[in-house]
């Protein structure tokens, strides 16, 4: 190897140290720029029309995003409902009868090939198959393209939860004489509790802030959500195409949507964040 | 079967019970299939009229009804290249930092907001990309850029900001709390002896780090910028806010450019012609091809670490 001086040596040493620290600080500093701009746009779209009207058409000034706001929250609360209970079943499933079989491998392999899709991916497949037959886009399509987004996260977490769940707590309860099925509801999930509760909130705080699986399902409208057998209104396809448009009004409620939706995510990511790692330190 | 008849309540119970469950683990099975199988079938039309064609010709005429996907394709392909020689290094740098360089309590915390950029939903980036980061880049950047390497090749053409490099960056910035988390694992599973045994010999920590650090997580490493290309590949929004729809494939990296994500995202709602329809929907399937054996190879090799590592 080359012969070098430890005058180099140590040079060559506090440059790296220096470029980690500032790639660091850069890493922080990006973090710290989107947020400020976000908050700082934001908070100029925020007043009491903003969160109870009707969006105003092109060039009028006024009007709110009050129909967005409730659409996402109707579209993620529908998406729950589906993907959830289903998640927790193969969660169920991977976790106390699959193991280690050949189903159960392939159920574990492809539910992560599922959550590493593209999530527009998942938009055009909800299309071609909830929209095209029915010839108009819908906010249940939505919900289910949201809902395919849940399934395998929701599955996953609810897997590595209940293996955490010592077996012995299920052995003395099989002993007993209880059935698996109650086994399972009553005491290991019982157990699995607070972790079951963080996977699902970890799941809505992905699905809440997506945009991509919306854009040919729910698509978007100025309007009430009254019928979800419709185009529905939601905040991040609103933000997409008021962010686009050449109005500074509906620029400026883009922002305003912007900063709904990322407090939103972020306060529940940094909430699960928490909960989980005070779970892991625990057990 | 004998067994239902002899088996009590209590265990038909059960029997139903582990279908249900089962029910729902077949599921994800199911939907996986119907995705592969609807991508297809949608696009079949597109497959059946333009063959290869579709990949390396590039023709985008929804008037004249030709379609040649090239310059989605390589869009993908050279933002998420751009991505990717940003963020790899980057990400080491940064993992680097907080195993070695920091006290523990200070590398946590600076660790939860490198993490939370992985929190910020991807359509921020893009309104972040598109009315910050695009004039910043034009303003500063690309003009920095054009006098140190000169007005030619890559850095040729208008500094707009709106193109293939801006939307390279900010992919970047999307995936390096990804790429910084599993380097970050990497590192701190190289056992301590190995790293002391080479300080002990006199060696700096960057030389500790390159020569041990890094060669003894070499495979952990590449498993990370599996991960981050997986991300970048199939990022929509942050994307098509920034990377400016153009059909035309350009060689200066300032140009707009477009990827197979902006191209749906931004035609696919206003498509009526079947054909059109269909030639978009092969571009996802194209996309899911492409995510779907990066997620095989990464999915394929981290088992292969795990095993070499010794965690189960």
């Amino acid at each position: 190897m080359k012969e070098r001086s430890l005058f180099m040596r140590k040079l060559n040493n506090r440059i790296i140290a220096g470029l980690s620290g500032f790639s660091a600080m850069l890493g922080l500093f990006i973090l710290g720029w989107i947020l400020y701009t976000v908050f700082l746009r934001g908070f100029m779209a925020f007043n009491a029309s903003f969160f109870t009207e009707l969006p105003n058409p092109p060039g009028m000034s006024g009007g709110g995003l009050a129909n967005a706001m409730l659409g996402t929250i109707l579209l993620t609360l529908l998406a729950t409902v589906m993907g959830v209970p289903v998640g927790l079943l193969a969660g169920v499933f991977l976790s106390e009868f699959g193991q280690h079989s050949k189903f159960a491998r392939s159920v574990r392999f492809f539910s992560n090939i599922l959550m590493g899709t593209p999530s527009i991916i998942i938009g055009v497949f909800v299309y071609t198959l909830l929209v095209v037959p029915v010839g108009h886009f819908s906010g249940y399509s939505g919900a289910v393209a949201l809902a395919v987004m849940m399934l395998p996260v929701v599955a996953r977490t609810t897997e590595d939860m209940l293996q955490m769940v010592p077996s012995a707590l299920r052995e003395s309860a099989l002993a007993l004489g209880t059935p698996r099925w109650k086994t399972t509801l009553n005491v290991v999930f019982r157990a699995a509790k607070s972790g079951l509760i963080t996977g699902v909130l970890l799941a809505v705080a992905r699905v809440s802030g997506e945009t991509a699986p919306l854009l040919f399902t729910a698509l978007n409208s100025p309007y009430w959500p009254t019928n979800l057998a419709h185009s529905t209104a939601n905040l991040t396809v609103t933000i997409f195409n008021y962010a686009m448009s050449p109005y500074e009004d509906w620029q400026q409620m883009a922002w305003g949507a912007s900063l709904l939706i990322t407090v939103g995510v972020l306060a529940v990511t940094l909430l699960t964040r928490f909960a989980l790692k005070e779970k892991k330190v625990k057990n | 079967m004998s067994l239902f008849q002899e088996t009590s309540t209590q265990n038909r119970s059960d029997t139903i019970f582990k279908t249900i469950t089962m029910g729902g683990a077949a599921l994800i099975l199911i939907i996986m299939a119907a995705l592969f199988i609807q991508l297809v079938n949608s696009s079949w039309l597109s497959i059946e009229r333009f063959g290869l064609r579709f990949i390396y010709t590039n023709v985008w005429d929804p008037i004249h009804h030709i379609f040649g996907a090239a310059s989605s394709i390589y869009g993908t392909l050279i933002s998420t290249l751009i991505a990717m020689l940003i963020a790899v290094p980057l990400g080491i740098l940064i993992a680097m930092f907080l195993v070695e360089l920091m006290p523990p309590a200070v590398s946590k915390w600076i660790g939860v907001g490198i993490e939370l950029l992985a929190a910020v939903p991807s359509i921020i980036y893009g309104m972040w990309g598109l009315f910050v980061f695009a004039p910043f880049m034009a303003g500063h950047v690309q003009p920095f850029m054009k006098n140190v390497f000169g007005d030619i090749g890559l850095f040729s053409g208008p500094p707009i900001g709106i193109g293939m490099l801006t939307a390279g960056i900010i992919l970047a910035f999307m995936i390096l709390p990804f790429i910084t988390a599993v380097v970050r694992d990497v590192f701190t599973m190289v056992p301590s002896v190995v790293k002391e045994s080479a300080h002990g010999m006199g060696s700096t920590l960057w030389e500790v780090t390159r020569q041990v650090t890094i060669r003894y997580g070499f495979q952990g490493i590449i498993g990370a910028a599996f991960l981050g290309l997986s991300r970048a590949i199939g990022e929509t929004m942050a994307v098509t806010f920034v990377i400016g729809n153009s059909h035309r494939i350009a060689a200066s990296l300032f140009a707009p450019a477009n990827s197979i994500t902006a191209t749906l995202a931004n035609e696919f709602a206003e498509a009526s012609e079947p054909l059109y329809l269909s030639a978009l929907i092969e571009l996802g399937m194209l996309l899911f091809v492409l995510t779907f054996l990066i997620q095989v190879l990464s999915q394929w090799w981290l088992k292969r670490v795990k095993k070499s590592m010794g965690v189960q």
